[in-house]
């Protein structure tokens, strides 16, 4: 399978950011189309083209937008998703660096679609040069009478904001944005309602990722055949795959949603030198790991399933042999632990044990019974908490536990990790510590 | 808030510049939202763009401006982790140490970090350059272990680079990210610009990352581009035409996909 550049194609020109490099690319020909275009078939080509978020969870975008109610005369909002902050997940930021037009455009395409004259784009707060390309490539657009008042001359009015957040993980579940963007404390909602009937401002929402955003323009420019003629038969389209970890080349391959890690690694140079696959992440670290077993399975939302995972955010992280399991869930666990909102108990105290088992475990501590009482308590937060973070936080837990049962085990017979930390590291170094309770601040001061 | 001028009805201790400026941003930011409440987290980011923390006078004053208690506003702020409850260094220096980046060299990093500098996660150096935190991952994983400087990257970090940068941030040079701006602004600065105003530093660029272009490097090597669209735009895009150096055409095959016809391929996915 070869890679298609469409969202990255412009990122290596002389100052990608700007509009009139992504107008000379044929930047904005999506718009000028979409304005001569009824809305209702916007939709429907977005329909039609089969894109599903991008987001994670893999939602059809079209069928998205379909379900907001017909207009009543009040506003109706697009709120873009830029939080990225799952574990591993590195696509929207870059894209954003090097592209923001297409995103904006995107903005004006979507809301010209559903209806929409205000639109936010909310970006998580730790980014700062990618918000101060947001602010330019906004300010661009409005000049070049993209957004703004009468559009193209279309007499369609647009407004978008950029808003930066400040810090929190959970923020990017796309309820909990909407607090947050409200201004209060970003916690999730209950659901139903959804978003697309009482979203921000209790008004109808559409609320959609960056990436899948910024594939709309394209999809409206060259027809939702074209798009669909990538990818699989239900997984649609280009995606970002990105690869991360152990790898000779890191970084963003742009392909079809069907391609291997087994195609990727090939063309990404292959695991670290002298070194072999030990486990990886499909989707961040919130999807169930996989091994070398899985090399072959089609990174497409349907096979990844199938083989006992998410395909989620393609965020392939990957680990060598030198990697202790334990220590990689452990941290993950803190991570969970950290970014619990606190708002239902199965989440707020589970991962709080979790972490404290895990702990306790990777210091040599633990007991023959921790690795029944880790499933445990995972299975006492699957499907129990309030929203997809708890149960994104058992993934790993009982993926490992599953694949590496031995390797827990030892840890618990041996009194210790077996692992040298330092042979995992890109240099050589002495480590200073080799206990977690050198952790013990990661994870403290949470909300 | 009552109907009384900001200024006389203020329980704030800002002199009254500081307050008409705080006002007149405030204002701005809240303009931005159809409700002003939303407003909110941008105007924390402008009180400590201003005393560099999230002050009670900084509470104070977004409960006056929203029209909302302090204790709503405080509960606001502790949610998330960018508002400091304590004055932050000039700088914050945070460590990625989630997952990926600690494997690949983060943990080493900030041991090290954290012994050179005397501190531990959240605390500040005595001469108030550096505050050191354990970050989150922050979207920056292909170029891991990554430090994060006042929020702009520094990839591919070592000890000594860190070490290294750490002590010029305490000497109070400029140091220019990786990926970003040209140099690092101040704490202060930088939230000013979280809380939407302009710097008008966006077209200052480090350069962008090996990482990010990685496929499109391949893809441009090999002549592979995504299908042609039926009505497409003239394609100005491709920069090799099939049949010259570096095509498709002419490259030898490298992959299996280059020998094998894939079972489910479908016209147009080999563009070339
Ligand atoms: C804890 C948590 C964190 C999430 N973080 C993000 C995120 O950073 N970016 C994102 O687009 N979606 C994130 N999501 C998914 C959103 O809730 C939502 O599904 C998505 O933004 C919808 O957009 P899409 O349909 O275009 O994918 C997160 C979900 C959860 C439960
Ligand atoms: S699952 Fe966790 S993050 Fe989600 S609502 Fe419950 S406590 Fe909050
Ligand atoms: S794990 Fe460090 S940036 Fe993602």
């Amino acid at each position: 399978m070869t890679l298609t550049p469409v969202l990255t194609d412009t990122w290596d020109k002389d100052r990608s950011w700007r509009l009139a490099t992504y107008e000379r690319a044929g930047g904005y020909a999506g718009l000028k189309k979409a304005l001569k275009t009824e809305p209702a078939d916007l939709v429907q080509a977005v329909k039609d083209s089969g894109l599903r978020g991008r987001g994670g969870a893999g939602f059809p975008t079209g069928m998205k937008w379909g379900f907001l109610p017909p207009p009543d005369g009040g506003p109706r909002y697009l709120v873009v998703n830029a939080d990225e902050s799952e574990p591993g997940t590195c696509k929207d930021i870059p894209l954003m660096l090097a592209s923001p037009q297409h995103l904006i455009e995107g903005v004006a395409i979507t809301s010209y679609a559903i209806g929409c004259d205000h639109a936010f784009i909310y970006v998580r707060g730790e980014v700062l040069h990618v918000y101060r390309r947001l602010l330019n490539a906004v300010e661009e657009a409005y000049k070049a009478g993209y957004l703004g008042k009468n559009i193209l001359g279309s007499g369609y009015n647009l407004d978008v904001t950029v808003h930066a957040g400040a810090g929190a993980y959970i923020c990017g579940e796309e309820t909990a944005l909407l607090d947050s963007l409200e201004g209060l404390r970003g916690q999730p909602r209950l659901k139903p309602p959804f978003p697309a009937v009482a979203g921000l401002y209790a008004r109808p929402t559409v609320v959609n990722n960056v990436e899948s955003i910024a594939s709309v323009p394209a999809i409206v420019a060259k027809g939702a055949d074209w798009f669909s003629s990538m990818g699989t038969e239900k997984s649609q389209g280009h995606g970002l795959f990105s690869l991360s970890g152990h790898v000779t080349r890191p970084g963003q391959y742009e392909a079809p949603l069907g391609i291997t890690l087994r195609e990727l690694l090939d063309l990404a140079g292959g695991v670290r030198q002298g070194h072999e696959l030990k486990f990886w992440t499909p989707g961040g670290s919130s999807t169930p790991i996989f091994t070398a077993e899985h090399l072959d399975v089609p990174l497409d939302y349907e096979s990844v399933g199938a083989a006992g995972s998410m395909l989620g955010t393609r965020a392939l992280q990957i680990f060598d042999e030198t990697v202790c399991v334990v220590r990689a869930v452990s941290r993950w666990t803190d991570f969970y632990a950290h970014e619990s909102c606190g708002k239902c108990t199965p989440c707020r105290e589970g991962t709080y044990w979790l972490k404290q088992v895990l702990h306790r475990i990777e210091a040599g501590e633990g007991q023959d019974s921790d690795l029944d009482l880790l499933l445990d308590l995972c299975d006492n937060i699957l499907g129990r908490a309030f929203c997809a973070l708890g149960d994104g936080a058992t993934s790993p837990i009982t993926s490992s536990v599953q694949l590496f049962r031995e390797e827990y085990q030892a840890h618990i017979d041996g009194h210790g990790c077996p692992f040298d930390p330092s042979a995992s590291a890109l240099f050589a170094y002495t480590p200073k510590t080799r206990t977690p309770g050198a952790l013990a601040g990661a994870g403290a001061g949470g909300h | 808030m009552t109907a009384d001028p900001v200024e006389t009805a203020t329980r704030t201790r800002y002199d009254a510049d500081t307050l008409a400026a705080l006002t007149a941003d405030a204002t701005a930011i809240m303009e931005r939202y159809p409700n002003p409440r939303s407003g909110l987290l941008p105007m924390l980011h402008l009180v400590q763009s201003i005393d560099g923390y999230v002050s009670r006078d900084g509470i104070l004053f977004c409960a006056e401006m929203l029209g909302i208690t302090a204790a709503e506003v405080s509960a606001v702020a502790t949610f998330y982790t960018q508002y400091k409850r304590h004055p932050n260094g000039t700088y914050t220096v945070g460590v990625c140490t989630n997952t990926l980046c600690a494997v690949m060299g983060g943990d080493a990093i900030f041991d090290e970090l954290s012994e050179h500098l005397g501190v531990g996660h959240d605390e500040t150096t005595d001469d108030g350059a550096i505050t050191l935190e354990r970050v989150e991952c922050n979207a920056a994983c292909d170029y891991a272990p990554v430090v994060m400087v006042n929020w702009e990257f520094f990839d591919n970090q070592t000890p000594e680079t860190a070490t290294a940068l750490a002590d010029k941030l305490r000497l109070g040079e400029d140091v220019a990210p990786t990926r970003g701006a040209a140099s690092v602004c101040s704490f202060k600065q930088m939230s000013r610009v979280l809380a939407g105003f302009n710097d008008g530093r966006a077209d200052e660029d480090a350069g962008t990352g090996e990482p990010t272009l990685a496929g499109l490097r391949i893809a441009r090597e090999r002549g592979w581009t995504a299908p042609d669209g039926p009505d497409s735009e003239p394609d100005r895009r491709g920069e090799t035409i099939t049949g010259e150096p570096g095509s498709s055409a002419e490259r030898r095959p490298t992959t299996p996909s280059d020998t094998q016809v894939g079972k489910d391929k479908k016209p147009g996915e080999d563009a070339k």
